[in-house]
């Protein structure tokens, strides 16, 4: 798997700027530390989940645009894969939208935040998706699509509050949704223990099939279940951006839309399926 | 009196390391006629024609003050940003009661005052976890302050915005200083970044921004002379993570455990070795990105970026460290300074 670099990306950081000894930019994204990451994850996306894309040209080339996904196992690998996927056939930079959670844990925190995460807040999407032109990653489900259990699998949650139809309004991009499958099976969720998810503040404490057939290394080893991702049609608002507010029954309407849409594309590339581990 | 001459010009805090170095530049320039520097004690710099009132900053005084010199413009820097330097009683009286007392002085009926500015800090949007990467000014404060000092300039801030809506007429300029680098001034940051080891949290490792103290200075003579309405941040562009600074700086980081940092590092502070003040434990955690787009839009341009403000206080310390203090130190002679300014037998240039 080749690991193409765009040289903006690569300099940004500098900005100019020759006080500068690290690539770090202003959302503690560290090139340096992606590549190194990517290194990493390209045996796993590419071996271990053989990570399928399908209509991977629907991703716009250039300017902002708001990924939405489904959010599946216990440690979703939905996300880095996505980005993984995204960064190397496009090589285009994936700021992934995750709870400020990770903020709060030491060393991890700080990994995630170098890796490309950025706390999912309003004014940090806005940012990205309009003042800088970023793709950005976001599961409108949060960690409701993690922590449901494997009887539930590929049954949508409820997408929030729409907030993220909104922020693509405001700052005037579109909404890409993609559908994946094959997350729910890398880590399924058999129960969830609340009372330890918050004696050790974590944001849920599931024991997986992992745990059972790997014991402590199930913790964090996935199932190397066949990973298929499909690009659907990206979603353009016909609303004029950076307005002070939008319509709740529209943001709403779109939200479900988006949704319905990414609902329909699972069930139909579940129902294409032969094997969970060959696809 | 002829009012055509230029402004008039009060700057509180004027024996402060700020107070002195905006008087020194508001001082003589063109379009100033005079500054009148109020202080609480003897000022520490030298100033050419301004003159210094040794007062502090009651009501009565204050009224009297802005009455008799028929002032139009306040800059008002007398907060107190820095928690190691005052016990919180006194934070609070000195930025909120300070604050207050000078802005019913500002808004009496009688009142010549037609510009204030305000120092503030960006301590104003706190630290946390929950924090956007970047605070623009109109950005609220994601939890409510738990730091006597953020408590006070929160509070202070909210009063200003209360005689904004009270004083229509009167142009109000609030300034929101990210953390302060520089050869001269002295914060628990400066103190600790010029040890050989510095303290952070294990683990974490925050994006942060600077202004170097020029622009400081540079940032309040700018919005005085332009009149600039509303507020704006001021940091040199480009956050980066403590690490860097660190590097920078020449010096190694000293991991502290995240559950108690300050506890842990409670005897070094005790032995004066360092300072980590609660909101500095908070901005070495979750760091502070302050969007700077309004002020560079206003036209101010600034000699440093964040990155390169550290560059300058690491090559001014180690010029320090090599050749010594050679700064010639000012001490206030109040005799000597009236001598100057009143006495015929003084020959002034026929300008003045």
């Amino acid at each position: 798997m080749p690991i193409r670099l765009t040289a903006q990306v690569a300099t940004e950081g500098a900005g100019g700027d020759d006080a500068r000894r690290s690539d770090v930019d202003g959302w503690g994204r560290s090139e340096r530390v992606r590549t190194f990451v990517r290194r990493l994850s390209g045996p796993l996306y590419a071996r271990w989940f053989r990570a399928e894309w399908e209509g991977l040209e629907k991703v716009p080339e250039t300017g902002g645009a708001l990924l939405i996904g489904n959010h599946a196992g216990a440690i979703p690998m939905d996300a880095p894969v996505i980005m993984h996927g995204i960064e190397t056939e496009l090589g285009r930079p994936v700021y992934g939208l995750a709870d400020y959670f990770f903020r709060t844990v030491p060393v991890l925190g700080t990994l995630w935040s170098r890796a490309g995460g950025v706390p999912a807040r309003p004014d940090n999407a806005y940012r990205l998706l309009h003042d800088e032109g970023r793709l950005v990653l976001a599961f409108p489900e949060g960690i409701k699509g993690p922590s449901k259990t494997y009887a539930e699998r590929y049954q949508l949650r409820r997408f929030g509050r729409g907030g993220f139809v909104e922020i693509a309004m405001r700052a005037g991009v579109p909404v890409v949704p993609i559908a994946t499958i094959g997350s729910e099976e890398t880590m399924p969720v058999l129960l969830q223990v609340p009372q330890l998810a918050s004696a050790l503040r974590l944001p849920h404490f599931p024991i997986t099939a992992n745990m059972l057939v790997m014991g402590p290394l199930g913790i964090l080893v996935p199932f190397p279940a066949k990973m298929r991702l499909r690009v659907l049609d990206p979603i353009t608002f016909d609303v004029p951006p950076d307005q002070e507010r939008y319509r709740k029954s529209r943001v709403m309407e779109e939200s479900e839309r988006v949704r319905e849409r990414l609902q329909a594309a699972l069930y139909d590339m579940l129902a294409n399926r032969r094997s969970i581990w060959f696809g | 009196m002829a009012r055509s001459l230029g402004r008039r010009v009060l700057v509180t805090g004027a024996d402060t390391f700020w107070g002195g170095r905006v008087v020194q530049a508001l001082d003589g320039a063109a379009g100033i006629e005079f500054v009148l520097g109020l202080g609480t004690s003897e000022p520490t710099v030298r100033f050419e024609r301004a003159e210094f009132v040794h007062a502090d900053q009651t009501y009565s005084i204050l009224h009297r003050l802005v009455g008799a010199t028929q002032v139009d413009t306040v800059v008002h820097t007398f907060m107190i940003v820095d928690s190691t330097s005052a016990g919180s009683g006194a934070m609070h009286e000195v930025n909120v009661i300070g604050t207050m007392n000078l802005l019913a002085a500002a808004g009496a009926s009688d009142s010549t005052v037609r510009h204030l500015v305000v120092k503030s800090s960006g301590l104003v949007y706190g630290s946390s976890e929950r924090d956007p990467a970047t605070f623009a000014e109109d950005t609220p404060r994601s939890r409510t302050p738990r730091t006597a000092v953020e408590r006070s300039l929160v509070e202070a801030e909210s009063l200003v915005q209360d005689f904004v809506e009270e004083n229509p007429g009167t142009t109000v300029t609030i300034l929101r200083f990210a953390n302060v680098l520089g050869a001269d001034i002295s914060t628990p940051i400066t103190k600790n970044l010029s040890r050989p080891i510095c303290p952070s949290v294990f683990g974490f490792d925050p994006l942060v921004q600077f202004v170097e103290e020029g622009d400081v200075v540079r940032a309040l003579e700018f919005v005085t002379r332009r009149r600039l309405r509303g507020t704006y941040n001021v940091s040199g562009p480009g956050p980066l993570p403590w690490s860097e600074v660190a590097a920078i700086c020449g010096t190694r980081l000293l991991p502290l455990p995240p559950m108690r940092p300050r506890l842990a590092l409670a005897p070094l502070v005790r032995l004066g070795v360092f300072d980590l003040p609660p909101e500095l434990e908070a901005l070495l955690r979750y760091g502070r990105g302050m969007d700077t787009s309004r002020l560079l839009g206003a036209g101010f341009d600034y000699r440093f970026t964040s990155a390169g403000a550290v560059q300058e206080f690491a090559r001014s310390w180690r010029l320090r460290k090599g050749a010594g203090r050679a700064r010639e130190r000012y001490v206030y002679e109040h005799d000597v300074e009236q001598f100057f300014r009143h006495s015929p037998a003084v020959a002034r240039p026929p300008d003045r």
